[in-house]
Formats: structure tokens, sequence, C-alpha cells
């Protein structure tokens, strides 16, 4: 049985939801990164209590034409994207809001 | 004569973009001399400015050059470096000093430094653009270099009063936005004309074979505007801060996109 993932936004963001898509800046060296649909919907529901597994159930596969399995792994290789942009943490474990500004603070 | 010594001593002048006065004082007559020219039609007879400087003026080759601006917050101060100056700043006591050769470069990005930080707080900016008031009206003209800011300022038509060739000042009050003139030059090597007009419309520039104006979603719009706009402290929540008024600034001020072949036609689009 696959890990539980967990995923939370960094403190160290901005984001505003236009035209149904998010924009995000990281506030650390003002990168700015435009997210479509599937990104926007992961990035709303990340908040680092809820598993992946449920956002992509929950958020994805309801809303667009995708099997599980290929929403997962896209999902998957989204948040790890993301996560290599230090815009979003990714983890095993449930993330509090103290892991986030630790995490931050390295 | 205390005050008569320190007339002697110490010159000064005030510089007021945006309406803000700032004053510089320097023991070098010749030095404001040179700053009473660069600032023409910016000087002010202000008698409470918001923010002082003290230039400390260091011999010519003293300090390296070709170094990226560096803009820090540390224990209640600013710390502006560049490899032609270093400056500090206590905003809350609003003062500062500034160590740099006798140049007129050096104090000119530390005004700008100073001026994106106190806009950044109000919801305003400083934006890589032209700008220009007609009929009352302003209209920014943005891009990178290259992209014509100096060309569409060079035609404009007699009835046009050019605000900047280089760097737009745009404010947000309560009345909505409004762009003001500046001293920052660009390739014109004109200081602006010191008038503030509300914003009409933002044209981001691309040069083409004819003349259009098409009309860009909010997130484009966004973000080129972020793209173009002049700010340089590493700091969370000031970034955060420029986000946002880019952000409500595009649900405010139409932001669209300019083609233009570089002759004055173009300026019968601009009305």
């Amino acid at each position: 049985m696959m890990e539980k993932r967990y995923v939370a936004r960094d403190t160290y963001v901005a984001s505003r939801l236009m035209g149904g898509e998010m924009m995000v800046m990281s506030t650390r060296d003002s990168t700015l990164f435009t997210l479509n649909g599937v990104a926007t919907a992961i990035w709303e529901a990340a908040d680092g209590k809820t598993p992946l597994d449920e956002i992509v159930a929950n958020r994805i596969c309801k809303e667009y034409d995708v099997t599980p399995e290929v929403a997962m792994k896209d999902a998957e290789a989204l948040v790890e994207q993301l996560a290599g942009h230090g815009i979003l943490i990714v983890s095993d474990q449930a993330i509090l809001p103290k892991a986030i500004s630790r995490e931050n603070s390295k | 004569m205390p005050d008569t010594l320190a007339a002697a001593t110490c010159s000064q002048v005030v510089i007021e973009i945006g309406g803000l006065p700032i004053r510089l004082s320097v023991d070098d007559p010749a030095f404001i001399e040179l700053l009473n020219r660069r600032y023409a039609g910016f000087v002010s007879n202000s008698s409470q400015p918001r923010f002082e400087f003290r230039i400390d003026l260091a011999p010519p080759g003293l300090i390296a050059k070709d170094q990226d601006v560096s803009v820090r917050w540390n224990s209640g101060k600013w710390y502006f470096d560049r490899g032609d100056f270093h400056a500090e700043w206590d905003p809350s006591a609003g003062r500062g000093k500034v160590r740099q050769t006798a140049n007129p470069y050096s104090i000119d990005c530390v005004l700008r430094i100073v001026h994106t930080l106190l806009l950044a707080k109000e919801g305003g900016f400083l934006l890589h653009a032209a700008s220009a008031v007609r009929s009352g009206r302003a209209f920014l003209f943005s891009g990178v270099s290259g992209a014509g800011k100096t060309t569409i300022a060079s035609l404009a038509p007699p009835d046009v009063s050019l605000l900047t060739d280089e760097i737009s000042y745009v404010v947000k009050d309560s009345g909505g936005y409004f762009a003001f003139g500046t001293p920052f030059a660009g390739e014109l090597a004109r200081v602006g004309e010191n008038l503030r007009a509300p914003i009409a419309d933002v044209f981001l520039l691309t040069q083409g074979n004819d003349n259009k104006i098409e009309s860009l979603e909010e997130k484009t719009a966004a973000c080129a505007l972020l793209r173009n706009i002049l700010f340089f402290a590493e700091d969370p929540g000031l970034v955060n801060a420029v986000f946002e008024s880019a952000c409500e600034f595009v649900k405010r001020v139409p932001v669209r996109r300019l083609t233009f072949r570089p002759d004055a036609k173009v300026w019968e689009l601009i009305q």
C-alpha cells in the first residue's frame, strides 16, 4: 500500500485567482507562476491536512475526465515540480503550520 | 550665528517626486548645484521634507562599480548597497545617509529605491514605462528595454505632456490611480513634467507593421505588469504587497497591448 502524501502551500508565496487560474509569486525571489486548472485545484486544496489522493479523488477526478491512476500520477509529478520551485511543501506526514515555518527557516 | 555657519558649510536641496519632499544635504555646493540642474522641475521649496539624507562624498575611484544593487532591512533600518554607493535609511527617524562619489547616478538610484519602498506600502509602484498626459488623463506605455518607450515618447504630438520616458510613478489614493511626472529619464535624457493625472490606460508596447490595441485577460495583464514593476528589496512582506498592488491595479485600470509602427500616427489611437 502506498504511503499517504500531504501537500501545503509555502508561506513565502503570494497567490491570487484570476480568470480561473491561480497566479503564484514566490516572495523569496519574485518568481511568478501561473497554474492551470488542475494545478489550481490542487493548490487550493493543499492545506497540509488533506492527503493528496483525497484531493485528486475529490477535486480532480470529479471535475476532469481522467482515471484515478492517471490523475494521481500527474498530481505526483506536479507537486514535485512545484516543490522543486519552493512554492509547495510535500511530506509523507500531515503538515502542521509549525512545520511549514520550520521548513521555511532552513 | 550658528545657522549662518551651517548654511556656509552644508548645502541642501529638496527633491519632491510624487508629492514626497526629500531633503538632500552635502558639504559641497558644487554637487548641490549639479543636483539642482539634474532635478530641475522637481526642486521644492518645502521647509518640511518627509525624509532627509545626508550625502558623504567619497573621493573618485574609491568605490568599486559593477555590483548589483542590494536592499536589506535590519534592526529598523534599510541598507542599500551597489558598487558605487552605500546608504542607510531609518524611516521612523526620517533620516538616512549616503556615501557615494560626486555623480548624479548614485543618488538617483537611492531615490528610486526609497520611492519603491514607500509606494509598496501604499498600493503604488514604479513601473518601467513612459507616461504622458493628454486631455487631463495619463497614459502609460510599458515594456522592457527596446520595447519602444522612448520611441513613443518622442513621437508624442504637441498637446501631450511627457511625464517620463523611462520610469512611471503610480500612486493609489481614494480617488483611484494617478501618474506623477518623474525626473527618472531614459534615452531622451529629458526630465518629465512635474504633473499628476488620473491613469486612463496602460499599454504594453510591441512594435509591429500596423497600429492596433488589443484587450488582455486580467492575469496576462497582471503578469506583464509584475515583470515591469521596479522593485529592489528582498523582503517577503513588501514583495507580497507589490503582488497585491499589481492584481488590484489590473482590476481597476485597463491594461492593453499596443502594437505600433514607429510613426506619429499611433497617437491617433491614444485619446
